[in-house]
Formats: C-alpha cells, structure tokens, sequence
C-alpha cells in the first residue's frame, strides 16, 4: 500500500474542500439574491468544469499558470516556483475542477429557503452577509454537507487535471487515481485492486452517510 | 405623513398610484388583485419601482429621478404580511429579536419582552416557530416588526388567523400603543368591515390604482350600497 499517495489525495482533497466552501458559500448567496443579467455568465462558468473533459481544464491551467502567459510569470515570482508540477498547483485546479460539485448543491439549498424569509431579514436590516450566516447556511445545513461530501470525492477521484497539471511526482503530485493508472500500466493487478478498493470504499461510505442522513430527514416528516 | 407616486408594469398589471396618506391610521381596501399588497412591497423598499417617489414626513425613501432608494431595512418602516415568515430554526424571543442587532443584551431582552406582552404572547418566548399556532405565529410576527420601533407599519391582512374577538383586543391595544409612538400605520384589507371598524381614512384600490380616498361613509359608499343590498336579499330568502 502507497501511504504517502493515500495522504497526499487526502491532504489534497480536504484543503480542496475547505477553499471550495469558502469560495463556494459566498458565490451561491450571489447566485441566488443577485438580480444583475451578468450572473447568468457566471453560473455558467462556475459549471463549465462540469460538461468540460478535465484533460482540457488541465491543459489550458498548464498553459495559463506555466511560463508563457503573465499570470503563470506573476504566480512564479511570487511564490519562487511554478504552479505547475506542484502540490498547490494541484490544489489550483482541484478547486477549479471540483466548483460545480459545490455550487449545485449550495445554489439549491439556498434557493429552497423560502422568499418570504428573506424578505422578512431583509426588513429588519439584515444586509447579504447576515442573511447568508443566519439563514442560508442554517436552513441549507444538509445542502452544505452534500456539497462538502462531494467536493471532497470528486477530488480524491480526480485524474485528468492531475495528470496534467500535477504529473506523477511522488509525495508532490502522486495520488491514489495517477497510482492506480500506474499500477494497471505495470499488470500489478494485485496493488490496483487494493487502491480501487479504497477508492471504492471511501464514496460508498461517504455516500451512504448523506443518504441515510436524507432518509432519517424524510422519515421525520412522514 | 407619506406621500408616494409609482407607476410599475409587470406583464398585464400596471400600478399607478399618486397620492398621500396623512392620517395615523389609514385602510386600503380593494378585491384582491387589486394592487394592495404589491403597493405594500413597493412602500417598504422591497421591490423598486420602474417610476416615481415615495416619501415618509418629508425624507426621501425612493426617488428614481435622484437615483435614491433607501434599502428594506434602513427606511424605518415594518411590514407584516398574512404569511408570518418567521425564521423556522429560531425561538420567539430570537425571532423577536432579529431587527436588534443594535442594542446591547440587555436592552435588547427588555425590548423583546416588551413586544411580546404587547401582542400577548410572552408565555411563548421559548418555543419555536413550529410549535405556535397560526394565530400566535401572526403575533409574534407582528412583535418581531415592531420592535425595531418604526415610524411606518404596513400592515397586509396580518390578523387574518385570528378570531374576530382575539382580533379586535389585539388591534385596540396595538393603536393605542401606535398612537404612542407616534406610528403611521397602513392596513390592507378586502375586508369592508375592518375598513368601517377601524373609523379610518380609507383608499379604495382597483386595477392598480386608487380610486378613491376618504372617511369609511365616502371612500366605501359604492361598496357599502352592494353589502346592504346582499344582506336584503338574504334576508328576503329567508
């Protein structure tokens, strides 16, 4: 067993996890109480990375963070190395890989709170910011949860982008779906079931936990 | 004293409305799809207007020529609608509570007691939403909306889980505590007899548009004459 791949995708995934929240909550509040025409542009990059093949995303963060472009010299002179070929690098694109897995299911909870409620905040002087943190987030709770969950296995399960942008460097960008690819290629059939199996294993349990969290909500209300 | 002139189109409905309110109390009354409560929305700031100005004792709310349009929460104005909206995963007292982001504990615990004996429900400030009856979920609602003590309280068939006695009690302790303040109040019925009960001025809304403005006997003359005449013919029935 790959301990320092299974850490790596683990590390990978929750720091992933942790950004798309912090970006995502915010950006689904926007999607939700904006009125400007212009937030239909930006729900559909937010879910662009959704129908768009990853070793596409892939490609163009390769080129857009590598030497060639402004940002990628920018990111480099800031941070003393390139994006690329690197674990934040890697986090860089999980994030912008994984967004709509966190979005879809924020945009719904937040927009199931029901109108009337937010009309009644708003009255009473609550501005965006406290609308979201005393409504949204409390009434949307399993939305949040949901959209946690997936975020984090979608990122576990990444391979395209990481390919790309990550590369197979052990410890930096290795992780557990670029090893069971090399696994395969090598016919040690033996180590990739192992690491398919956990894989397999971390989704079902981590699945299991939303549904059955969703079941007990339903059977309170019947 | 509020004076408003709104002109607003959305699909068929077209509100146009220009006139002033200066009574304490004052009663809108009209069928429904009359325009009553999209009014309502558009005095308390929730929605903007395509047109025109709405104005409370002189201070500009909204003003499309000069851009200015004061957001829901800043414009010292309350509304409570028939639906009582009261945040599901709050207590009472919290609910109550939610417009006084300003005041320190104590002041704030003081207020919420306070509005809650008004509108007679402080044995209910530990329960939740889920757990009040649409009666005492309307006062609470109307608690929750005043105590941020506003000079304008919209008022949209807010008791309408009430029964008529529990009603009554509630709106002659609420004007008399309105008086105090110094609140204007407008309330929205489809409702004549709230319009005759209240003995307040009284706008006649139809299709948008206020079509007339007066004491109950005047304002109310035309549908007053169609209550008399169905009562007389029920009573011919009979």
């Amino acid at each position: 067993m790959d301990w320092q791949a299974l850490a790596l995708t683990l590390r990978l995934a929750t720091i992933t996890t942790a950004i798309l929240l912090v970006l995502s909550i915010p950006l689904s509040a926007l999607l939700v109480l904006g009125r400007s025409r212009w937030l239909a542009v930006l729900e559909a990059l937010a879910t662009l990375p959704l129908v768009l093949p990853p070793t596409v995303l892939g490609f163009f963060l390769l080129v857009l963070l590598g030497p060639r472009t402004a940002i990628g010299r920018g990111v480099t002179a800031l941070l003393g190395h390139p994006l690329a070929f690197s674990f934040s690098g890697l986090v860089v694109g999980s994030v912008i890989y994984s967004l709509p897995f966190a979005v879809q299911p924020l945009v719904a909870g937040f927009a199931a709170v029901e109108p009337a409620l937010v009309d009644a905040a708003r009255l009473l002087g609550a501005n965006p910011f406290r609308i979201v943190f005393t409504l949204f987030v409390p009434l949307a709770r399993r939305s949040l949860l949901a959209a946690a969950v997936l975020s984090f296995l979608h990122t576990v399960g990444e391979f395209g982008v990481v390919l790309m942008l990550g590369g197979d460097i052990p410890g930096a960008t290795r992780t557990l779906s670029i090893l069971l690819y090399n696994q395969v290629e090598n016919f040690d059939y033996a180590s990739a079931n192992r690491t398919a199996s956990i894989l397999l294993t971390l989704s079902v349990v981590a699945l299991a936990a939303i549904y059955s969290g969703n079941r007990k909500r339903r059977g309170s209300h019947a | 004293m509020l004076e408003f002139a709104l002109e607003v189109r959305r699909g068929s409905f077209h509100l146009q409305v220009d006139c002033h309110f200066a009574s304490e109390w004052t009663v809108i009354f009209g069928p429904s799809g009359a325009g009553k409560s999209t009014l309502l929305r558009y005095l308390a700031g929730l929605d903007l207007p395509d047109r025109g100005n709405i104005a409370l004792d002189g201070h500009a709310l909204t003003d499309s020529a000069r851009r200015i349009h004061l957001k829901p929460g800043h414009r010292k104005t309350a509304l409570v609608a028939q639906q009582p909206a009261l945040f599901p995963h709050m207590s009472v007292a919290a609910n109550v509570g939610y417009g006084l982001a300003g005041l320190n504990r104590g002041r704030r615990a003081e207020r919420i007691e306070e509005m809650l004996t008004l509108v007679d429900a402080a044995n209910l400030e530990h329960r939740h939403p889920h757990d009040l009856s649409g009666g005492e979920a309307q006062r609470v609602a109307l608690a929750r909306a005043l105590a941020p003590l506003p000079r304008l309280l919209l008022l949209d068939e807010p008791f309408s889980a009430l029964d008529g006695a529990a009603s009554d009690a509630l709106l002659a302790r609420l004007q008399a505590w309105l008086r105090g303040r110094n609140v204007q109040t407008i309330l929205v019925t489809h409702d004549a007899t709230d319009a005759y009960a209240s003995g307040a001025e009284v706008a006649l809304m139809r299709e948008g548009r206020v079509v007339a403005i007066g004491p109950p006997e005047i304002a109310l003359s035309a549908e007053r004459q169609r209550i008399i005449e169905r009562l007389g013919r029920g009573i011919e029935r009979n």
